[in-house]
């Protein structure tokens, strides 16, 4: 038996332990706002929060998630509100298909954590440096996001969604 | 995927007992490689013990080391202040693998312990010695355009593909173990990987059942000055074609000792110890390192398409010295 904790509500599993997230996610709980691209760690689109951290859903067993904290895309909305980076999607067109969405929008919600923590990337000059949101370059929104792939080639709006976020987030 | 039975324990001891008491046991950490890989039966374990949850989390620093929790992430320890600040090599070497999905998933023992990118290990119908004794290696006339030219043999040319190994190897780190029967050793980074020989399927000096607790690296001042340089295909998300280590110790502009480790190009982190001692004394100059590079690639052995890995490796290394040799620590 596996409790998954999906978006604030619990699940009690019993399962094949076979059973990725992904697969648990969309074909038990009937939460498909996760998509399923590759299905082996290659594209991003199954991307889901655990424990505050954004992770693939198609590598991780369900059984390994036991009790953990996980959100997906349907867990970002407030009410009839959207989350600003959904409304950013939006506002930007950064999607065309939208397969890649969900994953697309919940990492880049985690990438902004990660900004705002200050932590480095691949294309931070001194990995010493602390990272400032104002002033971060589009370089390091390409290498923070390039974790999820989008077939259409939305990419550049998707730079720009996450930038107004970052700077209506600065100017709060 | 074939069926398996899950478990998850308490200790250390007892995962480390429930693997060694079945030869198709396997331990599961953040799954990146082990998941991925029984998804395509390459890894068709009977059982699977979780290791998330024996509280090997923690990164523990003193003045004279840093002790690396088995199931620390690949983030955790790339963005850890003291990390990022006393080995920017290894910070630097993390940070240029996968993605951030990835790294938050990817536990360092398994980092270390991740198996080789070569289609035909990972491709169940190609011959492969390292997946299966004795059945040949349909790389070594194939398309070998990613392979190793060093540590090769004629039974196996795949590479290492990690890039945290690369900085460990330089670092000397230590990586510690515990037994089923509970007692704990300590194996240096050098020892832990096999080059293939005659044996292909004995990567790591692992026994069976033998549990990975946590790394351990010395306070290294040089290392301060250090310095990881990933070339690849693609400029994120991709596998090296080459990648250089580097730890430089300066007095002036008189190197007073040197590490260089390569990865992307052997069949192991690879450590070239030879060239490392030949810059001691020397100037630091692109000229020294040049040097230095024509010795730590004078074994290579390429196949048909990875021949310019040699000297795109000799230039990977140049540049990497280069630029330790001119930052601002």
């Amino acid at each position: 038996m596996t409790t998954l904790r999906v978006n604030n509500t619990t699940h009690e599993l019993s399962h094949d332990p076979r059973l990725t997230l992904l697969d648990a996610l969309r074909d038990v709980l009937g939460l498909t706002g996760t998509k399923k691209g590759c299905d082996q760690g290659a594209c991003g689109a199954c991307t889901v929060i655990i424990e505050g951290q954004r992770v693939l859903s198609c590598l991780t067993l369900a059984a390994a998630c036991d009790g953990q904290q996980i959100v997906t895309i349907e867990g970002l909305i407030k009410g009839e509100e959207l989350h600003p980076m959904q409304a950013a999607f939006l506002h930007c067109d950064a999607f065309q298909c939208g397969y890649c969405t969900p994953g697309q929008i919940l990492s880049a919600v985690c990438a902004i954590q990660e900004v705002h923590a200050g932590v480095p990337s691949h294309v931070t000059r001194d990995v010493r440096q602390t990272v400032d949101g104002a002033t971060l370059p589009d370089e390091e929104i390409r290498e923070r996001m390039s974790g999820n792939l989008c077939r259409c080639g939305a990419y550049a709006n998707i730079v720009a969604a996450v930038r107004q976020v970052l700077a209506d987030e600065v100017r709060s | 995927m074939k069926d398996f039975t899950f478990q998850r324990l308490a200790a250390a001891e007892d995962a480390a007992r429930a693997v060694a008491g079945r030869p198709g046991a396997m331990f599961l950490a953040g799954g990146t490689t082990l998941v991925d890989l029984m998804k395509i039966d390459v890894l068709t374990p009977d059982t699977v013990v979780a290791v998330r949850d024996l509280g090997m989390s923690r990164i523990d620093v003193s003045d004279d080391a840093i002790a690396i929790g088995a199931t620390v992430t690949n983030s955790q320890l790339a963005w850890h202040p003291v990390v990022r600040d006393r080995y920017p090599v290894l910070s630097e070497a993390i940070l240029s693998g996968a993605t951030t999905q990835i790294r938050n998933m990817a536990s360092v023992a398994g980092n270390i312990l991740q198996r080789t990118r070569c289609p035909y290990f990972r491709d169940i119908h190609a011959s492969c010695n390292r997946r299966q004794p004795g059945s040949g290696c349909d790389a070594l006339e194939g398309f070998n355009r990613g392979h190793a030219v060093l540590g090769v043999s004629e039974h196996c040319i795949a590479t290492h593909p990690s890039d945290m190994s690369v900085a460990l190897a330089v670092l000397d780190a230590d990586v510690h173990t515990v037994q089923p029967d509970g007692t704990t050793r300590s194996i240096p980074f050098g020892e832990f990987h096999k080059a293939p020989g005659d044996t292909p399927h004995v990567e790591v000096a692992l026994e069976h059942g033998e549990l990975i607790t946590h790394i351990v690296i010395s306070y290294l001042p040089a290392a301060r000055r250090s310095h990881y340089l990933k070339v690849r295909d693609r400029a994120s998300y991709e596998f090296a074609l080459a990648s250089a280590a580097v730890v430089l110790d300066l007095d002036g502009d008189t190197i007073r000792a040197a590490r260089l480790g390569l990865g992307g190009i052997a069949t192991k982190p690879w450590r070239a110890t030879q060239a490392e001692q030949s810059l001691t004394g020397r100037k630091a100059t692109d000229d020294t390192f040049r040097a230095a590079a024509e010795i730590a690639l004078a074994g290579a052995v390429a196949r048909k398409h990875n021949h310019f890995k040699i000297e795109l490796t000799k230039h990977t290394i140049v540049r990497a010295f280069a630029t330790a040799r001119n930052a601002n620590v």
